[in-house]
């Protein structure tokens, strides 16, 4: 990876010739995919429902974007059903829902089956706020992923996506 | 899905993998569209093949960019734009983009905040895209992504450019119609602003109209491009050819290009046909409420109507082509180059003797250019 990142402007003009002049010769190419761009995490950082605490939500979409995450931030008061399509539409990996409002338990359960209805469900549902511990565990059993309540550390959270980023499947593409 | 696939030159076939995605493409669904544009973007194995059997069949959708400085309400306009075209029911693909960050490689991209009416709308399509260190305005996936957009089966396309200076014009191989927003407070820059965006406009906007100030820019604006244009050729019918208020079906109300005051054209059908030009529009809109909006969507249907009846549309699409071809090219070669065994080497070693004065960067290129021919490509 490191020199794809490093890699120096090219030099078009006397590649296009020595280019053109195998390609007269019919010497024949095979491509090369060796050297392939960073693969990018993606994450849609949303704020559901009629809650306006956004500070948590900035916080953490800043720092994902300081861990090299590409985060498409919808800003308030968006239903499920923004949230999904939204989600689709930038293909992203991971929806990261902020919820202090107390509506955790009906959000996260619609967020996921709209996900699934939509064909998202390689998505991971992720998010944080004020929510209690029982219910923490209750939607880790519906299959929603960690959620991060005040206090955590954006590094804690950075990490968890990596480390879930990095036992997906590279290829993604079906 | 039995379509036989045209053959594909140097392209390879796809796999199992890319084929079913490259079916449900076709039949339709918005997640397959969504992954194809990330294939495309990532550059990952395959998005050539993809990008060829998804473009054979030609593209047609409209495409209108919208540039200018950060903040100016491009989003805002976008969002406006787009939802008069889902009022004449046509389908909307959005490519909206907005700069990585330099130093950790991520990006935050916020258009959509602007653009939330539209979310659920199953008639609009938005995708944000980041630079990924490209410096053009764009990021260099950002035709391709439109291709895939148009070959969906979207009718228009509209793209917003991150909040762009004066050098980023790559907007210009990407959309039919540049747009210019500008703000009151552009006033100061419009000087420094010749050089670049001024060249590339089809259509100026002020925006924020609601703020004191639009109607001075809106005449600088004027101003400039009388300027530019050069006064002696103003008086000539030829040269004003498309006459907005005309084309638009009426008055364009209180759209500020009344004060530079250029001539009211000579009606259409006196114009000389041969040589028709293309008086670019000074608009005033307001993108919070709308103000503006209609006049603008008919100085675009205008502005189409000039590019089809001059030739010029077809003129512009085919040095794109030209472009495109020239850039996959280089990337291409470029990923080659790096790629074949032993470049990493000879750079490494080069940047070494280079150091020591014993080679130069020229030296260096050299070797590595030589070094992908000794591998046969
Ligand atoms: C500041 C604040 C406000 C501000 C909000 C300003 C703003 N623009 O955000 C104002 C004054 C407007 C406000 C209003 C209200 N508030 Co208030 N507010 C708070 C307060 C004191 C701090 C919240 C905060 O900003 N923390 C700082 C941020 C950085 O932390 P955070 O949001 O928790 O985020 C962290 C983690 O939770 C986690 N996280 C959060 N989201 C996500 C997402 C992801 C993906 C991840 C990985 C992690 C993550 O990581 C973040 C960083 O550590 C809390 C109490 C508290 N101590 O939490 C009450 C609190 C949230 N508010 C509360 C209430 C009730 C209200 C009001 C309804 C009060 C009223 N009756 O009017 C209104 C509602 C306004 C509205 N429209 O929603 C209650 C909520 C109760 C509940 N959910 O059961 C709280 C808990 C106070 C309380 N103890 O009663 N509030
Ligand atoms: N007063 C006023 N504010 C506007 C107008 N259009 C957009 N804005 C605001 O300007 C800010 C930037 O808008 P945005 O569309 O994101 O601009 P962009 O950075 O050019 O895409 C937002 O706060 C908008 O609400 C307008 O016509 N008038
Ligand atoms: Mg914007």
């Amino acid at each position: 990876m490191g020199h794809a990142r490093a890699r120096p402007a090219i030099l078009p003009d006397a590649i296009i010739l020595v280019w053109l002049h195998l390609r007269s010769q019919g010497i024949a190419a095979t491509p090369n995919t060796e050297i392939l761009m960073e693969r990018k995490i993606r994450v849609l950082v949303a704020k559901p429902g009629l809650d306006g605490h956004d500070r948590g939500a900035k916080v953490i979409a800043s720092a994902f974007r300081d861990a090299g995450f590409e985060v498409i931030y919808t800003g308030l008061h968006q239903t499920p059903e923004m949230i999904v399509s939204a989600a689709v539409q930038e293909d992203v990996d991971v929806v990261a829902l902020s919820v202090l409002s107390g509506a955790h338990m009906t959000l996260f359960p619609r967020v996921l089956e709209l996900l699934r209805e939509a064909g998202a469900d390689h998505m991971l549902l992720t998010g944080g706020g004020i929510i209690p511990e029982e219910d923490i565990e209750a939607l880790a059993g519906l299959g929603v992923g960690r959620l991060f309540g005040p206090g955590t550390t954006t590094t804690e959270a950075v990490a968890y996506i990596r480390e879930w980023s990095e036992r997906q499947p590279q290829d993604l593409v079906g | 899905m039995t379509r036989p696939e045209e053959p594909a030159g140097g392209v390879g076939p796809l796999d199992g993998a890319l084929s079913a995605l490259l079916d449900r493409f076709r039949s339709g669904q918005r997640m397959a569209l969504a992954r194809a544009i990330s294939l495309v973007e990532g550059e990952r194995p395959g998005f050539d093949a993809f990008l060829h059997a998804a473009l054979v069949a030609g593209t047609r959708a409209a495409r209108v960019g919208l540039t200018g400085p950060p903040g100016a309400g491009k989003s805002s306009l976008v969002a406006q734009v787009a939802a008069h075209y889902r009022r004449q029911d046509q389908d909307v693909g959005i490519v909206a983009v907005d700069p990585t960050s330099p130093f950790s490689g991520g990006a935050l991209l916020g258009d959509r905040i602007r653009m939330n009416d539209l979310a659920t709308d199953p008639g609009i399509f938005i995708r944000s895209m980041a630079t990924r260190g490209s410096m053009g305005g764009l990021a260099a996936a950002t035709r391709e992504v439109m291709d895939l957009m148009d070959a969906f089966g979207l009718d228009r396309l509209i793209v917003e450019t991150v909040g762009v200076g004066q050098t980023e014009l790559e907007i210009t191989g990407a959309a039919d119609t540049v747009v210019v927003v500008l703000v009151p407070e552009s006033g100061d820059s419009i000087q420094a602003m010749k050089a670049g965006l001024m060249e590339i406009a089809d259509i100026f906007v002020v925006n924020k109209a609601d703020r004191p100030g639009a109607d001075r820019v809106a005449k600088e604006v004027t101003l400039a491009l009388h300027l530019r244009a050069g006064e002696a050729l103003r008086d000539v019918p030829a040269h004003h050819g498309v006459d907005l208020r005309r084309l638009a079906g009426g008055e364009r109300g209180e759209s500020g290009d009344d004060g530079g005051g250029p001539v009211v054209g000579e009606p259409m059908d006196q114009a000389v046909p041969e040589a028709p030009g293309w008086e670019i529009p000074v608009l005033k809109t307001v993108a919070q409420n709308g103000d503006g909006v209609p006049e603008l969507i008919d100085a675009i249907a205008s502005h189409k109507k000039y590019l089809d009846e001059s030739g010029e549309l077809e003129g512009r699409r085919r040095r794109r082509a030209g472009a495109r071809v020239v850039d996959v090219v280089e990337r291409e070669l470029g990923r080659r180059v790096w790629g074949a065994a032993g470049a990493s080497a000879i750079l490494e070693d080069g940047v070494e003797r280079i150091r020591r004065g014993e080679a130069t960067p020229y030296s260096v290129a050299s070797q590595v250019v030589d070094n992908l021919i000794r591998h046969g490509l």
